[in-house]
């Protein structure tokens, strides 16, 4: 069983080819390039290095969101493509759980962050080697989240290269409770979004087409003028 | 007797620029075997207008059912394919990185190369869907984004010689029908209503200096604007239809007599009109009338090639493709991507 890993969701790009449960190749960078113009390039040079060609796939698995909106998009639109041109399934997994799972062994709950801006989070709090969602996957605003995190009264691993922007604050709300990850448990790995695709039940690849990211999140857009819908109802 | 050569490139066009998710097969440039497009338009209207955001989420959601229509309605596999097509640009970059990832996965999953197409050439070569180009050729291109004069000496090579400052011509009239109050997209409606009515409001004419090709619709479109505020300050009713008409005759006006000065001054020897305004029956009747009097052919696709479709990317493709160009993995989206020869 091969299996191509994507994991474009933020400014870190991954690839990864894992083939019978073990990787074999991955690549990984953290350098703010367009992942429109370099992701597809970067899956070419793994399963060229790996010796494969897009037909010896198996399957593929994806980083779903939350995230960055095109690059979410970007990553999803091409293991879409892929997944259904080659008639493989696609399974798509949160990219806070794939960033959590970097830190799976911690003892203590885990707290992966990306920043949405204006002080703004998509967030989630997993616990254990099964990363099991004691919060789900949201959008709300950092203060909110630490607020809600005052009631855990136990360690909380922040991992994520955003952590950074609002670590003064976690530190002043939490105390010693917040506890930093490594610089080296910050980026998603895309062996990961693999091993977590590998834990569930394979998709029909009839079911590929509707398969959308997860933006934890409606656009502003949509946001307002479903607003104005509520204010003239009232009215 | 020459020997008759059988030529059959088929290409897989893909474009999303803006607010259609679109795919179609094209068989050596100008045979349509299938041209599906999913319009996002229902979901716009709420807003007045397209929200990059919201077009980029329904692009991900449409995009391989619409391709894989386009495949199947021409009963077409991967395998006998020459190349994949896509918009590179311009458009909403959002947008455009969809068509191009989407065209990009295809192409590497089936080794199959990849051609970049810019927008406005697609425009252009929708009329080699309907009947051969003849060179040297103008093609007024005139849409929601763009109002452009372009003097084509052969296959593949474009000098714009003339475009918008300001507005796009769509632009102006999806602004005017906002102040009549239409519903969006405003532009058919305008071009209903001026039909529908006798009077016309006189609007000025823009023409810029006297030897420009450039265009100018701004400051007819802030005189709409200040004859209806003067309206209203007064307590007086406007007539929309006669707001309408005015406003188009303007626009057809100054559309009309710049494409036939360039039209004569490049002596060309076909004349065709594009983009998604190219459709206004007044345009049209007005095009079509001055250059049957001028003498010089004159066509304008039907409506469906003249709104944003995926067969005029593969019918522009096709020539390209022929010639040797061709773009790679790393392709990205250009949302301000300028209008190049590529001879």
């Amino acid at each position: 069983m091969i299996w191509l890993g994507i994991e474009t969701a933020n400014t870190p790009l991954s690839i990864a080819v894992v083939r019978d449960g073990k990787m074999v190749a991955e690549m990984m960078q953290n350098i703010k390039l367009t992942h429109s113009a370099g992701a597809m390039p970067a899956i070419e040079e793994v399963l060229t290095r790996v010796g494969l060609k897009p037909s010896d796939l198996d399957a593929i698995a994806v980083s779903e969101g939350p995230g960055s909106y095109t690059g979410v998009r970007i990553g999803v639109t091409l293991a879409k493509t892929l997944a259904w041109t080659l008639q493989k399934p696609l399974v798509g997994i949160s990219s806070l759980k794939v960033l959590a799972a970097n830190a799976a062994l911690y003892n203590g709950f885990i707290c992966p962050i990306f920043d949405a801006r204006r002080g703004n989070v998509y967030t989630a709090i997993y616990q254990g080697m099964a990363l099991e969602a004691i919060v789900e996957d949201y959008h709300t605003h950092i203060d909110d989240l630490l607020e809600r995190l005052k009631a855990f009264e136990a360690p909380i691993l922040f991992v994520g290269t955003d952590v950074d922007i609002f670590w003064e604050k976690i530190g002043a709300v939490l105390g010693d409770v917040a506890v930093r990850a490594p610089f080296s448990y910050d980026l998603p790995h895309a062996t990961e979004v693999i091993r977590l695709a590998t834990e569930v039940a394979l998709p029909s690849v009839e079911a590929t087409h509707h398969f959308v990211p997860q933006y934890k999140r409606i656009a502003e857009a949509e946001a307002n003028w479903l607003k104005e819908q509520k204010e003239q109802a009232y009215e | 007797m020459g020997e008759v050569i059988m030529k059959n490139t088929m290409i897989l066009a893909i474009e999303s620029s803006c607010d259609e998710t679109a795919a179609a097969i094209i068989r050596n440039g100008h045979e349509i075997v299938s041209n599906v497009v999913a319009s996002q338009i229902e979901s716009h209207k709420r807003f007045g207008g397209v929200v990059p955001e919201i077009a980029s989420r329904h692009h991900v959601e449409q995009i391989t059912m619409v391709i894989e229509e386009a495949l199947a309605q021409a009963d077409v596999k991967p395998a006998d394919l020459a190349a994949v097509a896509v918009t590179e640009g311009p458009g909403l970059v959002g947008a455009l990185l969809i068509g191009i990832n989407a065209a990009k996965a295809f192409a590497f999953a089936h080794n199959l190369p990849i051609v970049g197409v810019h927008h406005i050439a697609g425009h252009i070569y929708a009329n080699a869907l309907v009947q051969p180009m003849v060179f040297p050729l103008l093609a007024l291109v005139v849409s929601g984004g763009h109002t452009e004069l372009v003097y084509m000496k052969e296959h593949g090579s474009f000098e714009v010689i003339g475009e918008t400052r300001d507005d796009a011509a769509g632009e102006a009239y999806d602004k005017v029908a906002r102040v009549l109050n239409l519903p969006y997209p405003g532009g058919p409606r305008i071009d209903q209503l001026a039909h529908e009515g006798e009077e016309a409001v006189t609007f000025p004419r823009v023409w810029l200096e006297e030897d420009s090709y450039d265009f100018s619709f701004s400051g007819l479109k802030s005189a709409v604007i200040n004859y209806k505020h003067n309206m209203d300050q007064r307590g007086g009713e406007i007539s929309p239809t006669a707001v309408a008409k005015g406003f188009q005759e303007s626009v057809v006006e100054v559309l009309t007599a710049k494409t036939l000065r360039a039209a004569r001054a490049y002596q060309v020897k076909q004349v065709i009109a594009a983009g998604g305004v190219a459709a206004n029956k007044g345009l049209r009747a007005s095009l079509e009338a001055v250059f049957a009097k001028e003498g010089i052919a004159f066509f304008v696709p039907p409506l469906k090639l003249c709104t944003d479709n995926a067969a005029m990317i593969g019918a522009a493709a096709t020539p390209m493709y022929e010639a040797g160009v061709r773009g790679n993995l790393m392709m990205n989206g250009r949302p301000g991507m300028e209008l190049k020869s590529w001879v």
